[in-house]
């Protein structure tokens, strides 16, 4: 790891492609999860990916970072491998993975962020808790750096997570469901971030669940159930005739992707 | 038990039990500190398979070698606890079976077999076969200088590498995705957390035996647990409580009149001073005691 963590320390110039997925297949148990998962994910944008629950989107981003073994195909960071880009790539994991009742308080957690930059048997200093100070600041939860953290709610545990992965100073964040449990507020001030991540030139790719807020929120969307239903601009790809594929049958949800696409016809312009 | 040899006791002047409270203030210490990261990481049913599949480990050694020679009996018991701990793992991963009933499974196979080998050893003629049973309660009174030391040198073993690896063992603990988004490698990491019980676990045999050892892991922390909600002084304070508890039962084990001139066990009285502090701590405790968060909800109640 120590290999990883000091060779890849640049930002890869004038990279236009982030994440190239070719032909990636991953099954549990011989079920699979993911079948021929085709597609490049642009660099420096906000990108979603939306599908229904089991659709896959949880394990994708797992294979991203290798914590899931892909069965076939092979996935590229930055035209790397990505046991070679580690410190490029922030994470987010999602909320449930954790145990909230952990002897650790705020400021401990974000620090954990600088943990890979410090390599091994280094100890944080001054400087990476300068670093983690300011990216509790950015989420807004300087105030509560002294919290054990189950005493948070689960909008402000996203935001320590949040805030973890801002402390990575990475390129690439990979995010699972980052608004789960978040109230409205809390939602706008962390899209607010991940767009401030956007214009940095970073490269931000959520799992996202709210069909309403994929048009307001994204630039770029990969649909997703078990098979790659589509991937490109929100603009081209979010398309009512692909959120069918994508939930095909399902009827609440079919009728919130028909909401959406109305809420969306006013400010937006109809989607094509 | 008269004045003079409490005096003795106490000034340390009797060599004996000077030896026997190094090494089970040590191995309280030791087994305090790993004890954190295990209970954390939900380990601690996994550290008591560990402890009582040492015991066929110590009977196939005894048999290899032919003598008490105390190396390699807990060699031994390491390889045999090991031998669960991957027993575990695999069941639980290769099947449906789930965790507490793998766990299951191993102890009552692994403590069976070495129930069986124990007996028929112990009946067989000839031999110095002696204290084998020692280990299933353990028998501290019976630790001679050189085991001491060597308890005493593997805890600190053990100890120099959680120092090392805490920033390591911390993540591991809390967010194992997360750090391996980062590249450490869990997979090893969590091998090793499980090598530091069980090389705890076959430690603490000789004096706490095979069926409390679990105890002197799980009660400090889980005690320690409830003063602090911070992982840092959650260690230190786990292994301070099971230092003083391997001391305090020591300390009692010599002094505390009994008849006959066996006197107390040390291992049981070890487990019991423990189990006391987590009592105490369980009422007191300031960050998650029952006597503080009653008091803070009253306090809520009378100003609201």
């Amino acid at each position: 790891m120590s290999h990883a963590m000091v060779d890849a320390a640049t930002t890869p110039v004038g990279a236009r492609i982030a994440i190239e997925l070719h032909d990636v297949c991953v099954a549990y148990d011989r079920k699979p999860v993911l079948w021929d998962v085709d597609a490049s994910l642009p660099a420096g944008q906000l990108i979603a990916i939306v599908g229904p629950n089991g659709g896959g989107k949880s394990t994708l981003l797992k294979s991203i970072l290798g914590l899931v073994r892909i069965a076939s195909g092979s996935i590229s960071v930055f035209g790397k491998p990505v046991r070679d880009v580690r410190r490029l790539i922030g994470y987010v994991p999602q909320r449930e993975s954790v145990d909230w009742d952990f002897p650790v308080n705020v400021a401990d957690v974000v620090l954990m962020g600088r943990y890979g930059r410090l390599g091994w048997l280094r100890r944080p200093g001054r400087e990476d808790r300068r670093i983690a100070a300011e990216c509790l600041d950015m989420v807004g939860m300087t105030s509560f750096a002294s919290r054990q953290i189950g005493q948070l709610s689960g909008g402000q545990q996203q935001r320590v997570f949040l805030a973890r992965a801002l402390a990575q100073e990475s390129t690439l964040y990979l995010m699972d469901e980052p608004f789960a449990g978040v109230d409205a507020a809390t939602e706008a001030a962390m899209v607010e971030v991940l767009r401030t991540l956007r214009n940095a030139g970073k490269t931000v790719i959520v799992v996202h669940h709210d069909l309403q807020s994929v048009q307001a929120y994204f630039d770029h969307v990969l649909l997703l159930n078990q098979r790659q239903i589509a991937a490109g601009p929100v603009r081209e790809v979010f398309t009512s005739s692909n959120l069918q594929k994508t939930y095909g049958g399902r009827l609440t949800l079919m009728d919130e992707a028909a909401q959406a696409l109305r809420l969306s016809d006013q400010p937006h312009g109809r989607p094509r | 038990m008269n004045d003079l040899d409490l005096l003795r006791l106490i000034t340390l002047q009797d060599s004996t039990t000077r030896t026997v409270l190094l090494g089970t203030g040590t191995l309280g210490l030791v087994s305090g500190v790993v004890g954190a990261f295990a209970m954390l990481r939900r380990r601690g049913l996994v550290a008591d398979a560990v402890a009582h599949a040492a015991l066929p480990g110590i009977c196939v050694a005894f048999l290899i070698v032919g003598s008490r020679q105390f190396g390699s009996l807990l060699l031994g018991a390491l390889v045999f606890g090991a031998l669960a701990a991957w027993a575990i793992t695999l069941i639980r991963g290769a099947t449906r079976v789930k965790e507490d009933a793998a766990i299951g499974i191993v102890i009552g196979a692994f403590f069976g077999l070495g129930i069986a080998m124990s007996g028929v050893i112990q009946r067989s003629p000839g031999g110095n076969k002696a204290g084998l049973d020692g280990f299933i309660f353990g028998k501290a009174a019976s630790m001679v200088r050189d085991d001491a030391l060597l308890i005493a040198g593997v805890c600190a073993g053990v100890l120099l590498i959680v120092v090392l690896l805490y920033k390591e063992l911390k993540l591991l603990c809390f967010d194992e995705d997360f750090g391996a988004s980062q590249g450490w490698p869990t997979l090893r990491l969590d091998l090793l957390l499980m090598l530091l019980v069980c090389v705890c676990t076959v430690a603490g045999l000789p004096a706490v035996g095979v069926v409390l050892m679990v105890a002197l892991l799980i009660i400090p922390p889980a005690a320690a647990r409830l003063w602090t909600n911070r992982l840092g002084p959650m260690v230190l304070l786990s292994g301070l409580i099971g230092g003083a508890s391997g001391l305090a039962g020591t300390a009692m084990s010599a002094v505390l009149p009994a008849p006959g001139t066996r006197g107390w066990p040390t291992g049981p009285l070890i487990v019991l001073c423990a189990a006391c502090v987590f009592v105490v701590s369980l009422l007191l405790g300031k960050a998650r005691g029952v006597i503080p968060g009653w008091l803070g909800r009253r306090r809520i109640e009378r100003t609201a």
